[in-house]
Parts: structure tokens; sequence; C-alpha cells
């Protein structure tokens, strides 16, 4: 399971200290996805959306502060829009638990994307997440249920789908919200089936060779995009999303709406069967 | 996405394991050939011991109908992987020498009852069970026969999750094998998904918890995240029947656990419910 970023101070050292990125590594690169003064999810909904009106809960048990879910409107889109929140102040993070969701949050999420299939209305995902959360109450929940589940469900959405990793894509926490007909991802976001540190404890046998373990696990937008995972990459300021976020989410707006318009005109019904032809070929051989 | 985590074993073999099995709960020492013919349940505690892929699938079919498919498919090494004790090409060589099969689920059809199936059962025993993109192909294969051929579709996994080895290729087999399975279920046919010891990670995040129905065997071990990443983010022990069988059924994740003895006739029992 992944480790949480570091809450506060906020600090862009990381980000100052970074290299041209043809020279960046990969555990660099995982630095730059987690830095803490990396814009959040309320601060690309601030840049980009004229209108964010966010809905609560799971109709079960919880309001799951880790995933925020709410209709918005992109340009001149109307989109249902999810996306993990880390938070950004301690407080924040605490009740966000870092952006890590419980079982509550896929299952608020899965509720409004069935309303926004209802009404004929993109999902749009945003995510950064370091992992789903790895608790008591996640278990008793069903966490394993609800992350297969929205995976799942995701993928019979009858409804355009569109997903940017905008940080941290933490395995299966992130995937459950990133099965889509678009997936997006900033150039200095990362997305892994886990965590570097958590690789380099089981296969190096010592946490100490995260970078190595990053390197090795290709997780880097333009590795993933050559594995066909990844179907466009966002440029991010020199420097990182951080140093300049009204660019950053500029140019996440308008890659979002390039993507939701090259979905224009599919019919609703066709998507399950688009996206299942997307993400059986991954990973298929002759 | 979590590991499995080997539970606790003795520290030394006894040079008499080649003629016992020594039950890992009750640590009775049973012959071994009385343990294989009891399905390798512990006759003493009932404990139910890990079966291969190949015995699984005899255990569930009829006598001799099992068929394996897709037996090309195997692994592949997109990221060229190596770790700090090799190639992964070298680890996953050794796991086919030492297993006989070439990826982590074997894939057939099958009769259980005389009714037609299409029936994978994974193999802990290959690299942990872990989803790679050779498991994920051969159950997306699976799933478009038993869409051919209007078959029920069992399938019993046993894994750790995903296979790292792989990267995010593994990964992405989660939702593959998800809408998979989803196919299979919205063509009207059943899924009928066995999660057997221990079903963790990616695959019970995946396909293993998507059954039309989830049956489990005693005191199985299924659950998302490791107990020990929940005991270190938590800093609180775990109740000792954490994540298993009992605890999920408790929970509302499992529709019902079922003895070894009795897990064909229970499926069977499901698809005469469903009409087959």
């Amino acid at each position: 399971m992944a480790k949480t970023s570091k809450a506060a101070p906020r600090r862009t050292a990381s980000a100052g200290k970074a290299k041209p990125s043809a020279a960046k590594s990969a555990m660099d690169v995982v630095k730059l996805a987690r830095d803490p003064a990396r814009p959040h999810i309320f601060d690309y909904i601030r840049e980009i959306c004229a209108d964010f009106t966010e809905l609560h809960g799971d109709r079960l048990v919880n309001d799951d502060r880790a995933l925020v879910c709410g209709f918005a409107q992109i340009g001149p889109r109307k989109v249902l829009l999810c996306g993990h929140n880390k938070g950004a102040t301690v407080e924040e993070n605490m009740a966000a638990n870092f952006g890590m969701a419980n079982p509550d949050g896929y299952r608020k999420a899965m509720r409004l994307m069935a309303l926004a299939e209802k009404f004929r209305l993109p999902v749009v995902t945003f995510v950064d997440t370091p992992g789903a959360y790895p608790g008591r109450e996640a278990e008793e929940r069903g966490q394993a249920e609800a992350i297969a589940k929205s995976i799942e469900f995701m993928g019979a959405l009858k409804t355009p789908v569109v997903c940017v990793i905008t940080g941290e894509g933490g395995s299966g926490g992130a995937l459950a919200v990133a099965v889509g007909d678009r997936i997006l991802m900033l150039e200095n976001a990362v997305y892994s089936v886990i965590s570097p540190e958590g690789c380099a404890g089981i296969l190096w046998r010592d946490g100490a060779k995260a970078p190595e373990a990053a390197a090795a696990l290709k997780i880097t937008a333009p590795d993933l995009k050559k594995l066909g995972v990844v179907d466009s990459i966002i440029p991010e300021p020199a420097g990182g999303a951080q140093k300049n976020p009204k660019a950053a989410a500029a140019a996440v707006k308008k890659a979002v709406l390039a993507a939701l318009a090259e979905l224009d005109g599919i019919a609703p019904a066709d998507f399950p069967a688009l996206r299942y032809g997307k993400f059986s070929a991954m990973g298929r051989f002759a | 996405m979590s590991w499995y985590v080997k539970p606790e074993t003795p520290a030394k073999i006894p040079p008499a394991k080649a003629l016992w099995e020594i039950c890992p709960r009750c640590r009775a020492y049973v012959p071994r050939k009385e343990w294989k013919d009891n399905g390798s349940i512990c006759p003493r505690c009932n404990y139910h011991g890990r079966l291969k892929a190949r015995e699984r699938a005899e255990l569930l079919s009829d006598a001799g109908t099992f068929k394996e498919m897709f037996r090309e498919v195997s692994y592949s090494d997109h990221l060229s992987f190596r770790d700090a004790s090799g190639p992964y090409v070298e680890k996953v060589e050794a796991a086919i020498g030492k297993t006989g099969e070439t990826e982590s689920i074997l894939t057939g059809s099958a009769a259980m009852g005389g009714i037609p199936v299409a029936l994978g059962a994974m193999d802990f025993a290959f690299m942990g069970g872990s989803l790679g993109t050779g498991t994920g192909e051969r159950i997306a294969r699976l799933c478009e026969f038993a869409m051919e051929e209007r078959r029920p579709l069992v399938i019993c996994s046993a894994s750790g999750g995903a296979r790292m080895q792989e990267g995010i290729l593994s990964l992405m087999q989660m939702a593959k094998t998800a809408a998979a399975v989803r196919r299979v279920k919205d063509a009207g046919l059943p899924y009928i998904s066995v999660l057997t010891d221990p079903t963790t990670g990616g695959v019970s995040a995946s396909f293993a918890m998507l059954g039309d129905i989830n049956i489990t065997e005693p005191r199985t071990l299924i659950g998302f995240a490791g107990r020990r990443v929940i005991e270190n983010t938590i800093r609180q022990k775990l109740p000792a029947d954490f994540q298993t069988a009992e605890y999920l059924l408790d929970h509302g994740f499992a529709d019902s656990i079922v003895e070894r003895r009795e897990l064909k006739a229970f499926i069977v029992k499901m698809l005469h419910y469903f009409g087959f």
C-alpha cells in the first residue's frame, strides 16, 4: 500500500530542484506528483468550472471527503465531476484521509454516475490518491467489493467518461475511478500498480530502493503512453503544475474539452463495448 | 496494491514431510495419501488446505470432462522488469517449471453435474496467483467462450493480487476482467465466483467479488489490504477473524460458506435454480 504524502508545511523544494525534464528520474517525478503544493481538486475546480455543485453521501453510511463529486460546468459542457481530494490543510488532510477513499466514496461516485448516465451527462474524473484507504472499517464495509463494483460499473456506463490522472494514480484506489474512454495524464503525474516504496519493500526487501522500483515499474506519463494505458499527456508549466496552477488548470480544461469533443456523436449504448475493447487490448499480445 | 503476506509457518519442516502432511492449523501429522484422499482437508480440524488449480478443476468437474483451453496464453514481460534478485522472466519461468502451469489461472471447458460450464481455477503456487496480463487475457477468453456457448461461468480465485512485475498493465487487468465478467452477466448467464484461500488485493477488488453468487470455503482469507498494512495504518490490533470467510459473511459480502465436499453440489444446485 502506498505511503501517504507528507502533509504540512507546504513546500516546493522538490520542484525547485527538479532537473530539466529529459534528465528527470522516475523518482523525481514521483516527488513532483506528491508535492503537497501541487494543485488539489478544489484548485482545479476553482479554475476550470464556472459552476460546481457538490453532492454528498452514498445514501448508506457516510460522505467520504476523500472523493468529491458534483455537477459542474466546464466551458460549454455540463458534466459530473468526481475527484480525489487530498486536502490542502492539515485539517482537510485528516478529514479526507489524504485522498484515500473508503468504500463509501466509491459508492457515492457510482450513485452519482448513474444519475449522470440517466440525464445524458458525461463523467469527468480527476485521479490523485496514494491508494484506497487500508482501514478496518474500509474492509468491514467491503473495500474490495466497492472497488470491484466501481471498476465494473464505470466500464458499463452508457455515457462518455474522461479520466485525468492529475497527481498520484495509486493502484486499485485510482483505477476505481479511472475506467474511461479517454485517459489523460499530467506530465508529472504517476500511475502505478503499487507504490515504489511498497514494491521496493517486497521485491528489493528494502524500502529505500524505491527509486529503482519506480524506474522498473514504468509509472511516468511517457512510459504509460507507450504502453497504451494513457491516451494523451497534458503538458505542465515549467517546474511543474505547482509553479503555475492557473496555467496547469487551463491546460487540463483544454484537454478535457478536447477529449469530450472526440466522444461526441457516439451513441450512449455503444460506450460499454468501446470501453471493453479499449481495456481488453491493454497487455494483449499476439 | 497489497501483496499477499505469508502467514507465520514453523521454522523447520521435519524430514517426514515427504510422507506426511502437517496441518498448518492444528499441526496434526496426516499421512499424505489420507490428506489428498480427503480433498486436502485436515481430518482432525477440518482445515481446508490450498489446492492446485488442476486439483480444483478436478474437484468441481464431472470425472474426465475438464479440457484445458488457452494454454498458449502465457505471461508477457512488457516492462523488461528486473529487481534485486534478477529478471522477472527468470522468476516466471521458474514458476512454470515448478507448477507445470503457464499462467496463474487454469481455464477450460468442463461439465458440472452434466451441465457444460466455462471453468477457471487460479493457482496460488504460480507467483502467488498474481494477476498478470496472461491471466487477464485467459479470463477474457474464458468469458467469450462462455458467451459463445451459452455456458455458466465458474471462476475459483486464489491470489495475492496484481502482479507488480507486469506493472500498470497488471492493474489494467482488473478493468479488463471486470468488464469481461460483466458481459457474461449481461448476456443472461450466471457467473459463480468461488473465493478460495487466499483472495486479496487486485483480484478480490475485481472479478472475484463480482459474482452473481460469491461463495467461499471455511476460514478462507479474503480482503483488500493486507493485515499488517492496516495495523500499521490504524495502529491497533485487528480481531483474529479479520478478513476470514466468516467475517465476510457477517458483513454481507459472501453469499455462503460451503464445505469443500459440498462445493460442487452447491454450484450445481445454483445452476439448477438458474434454469440449467
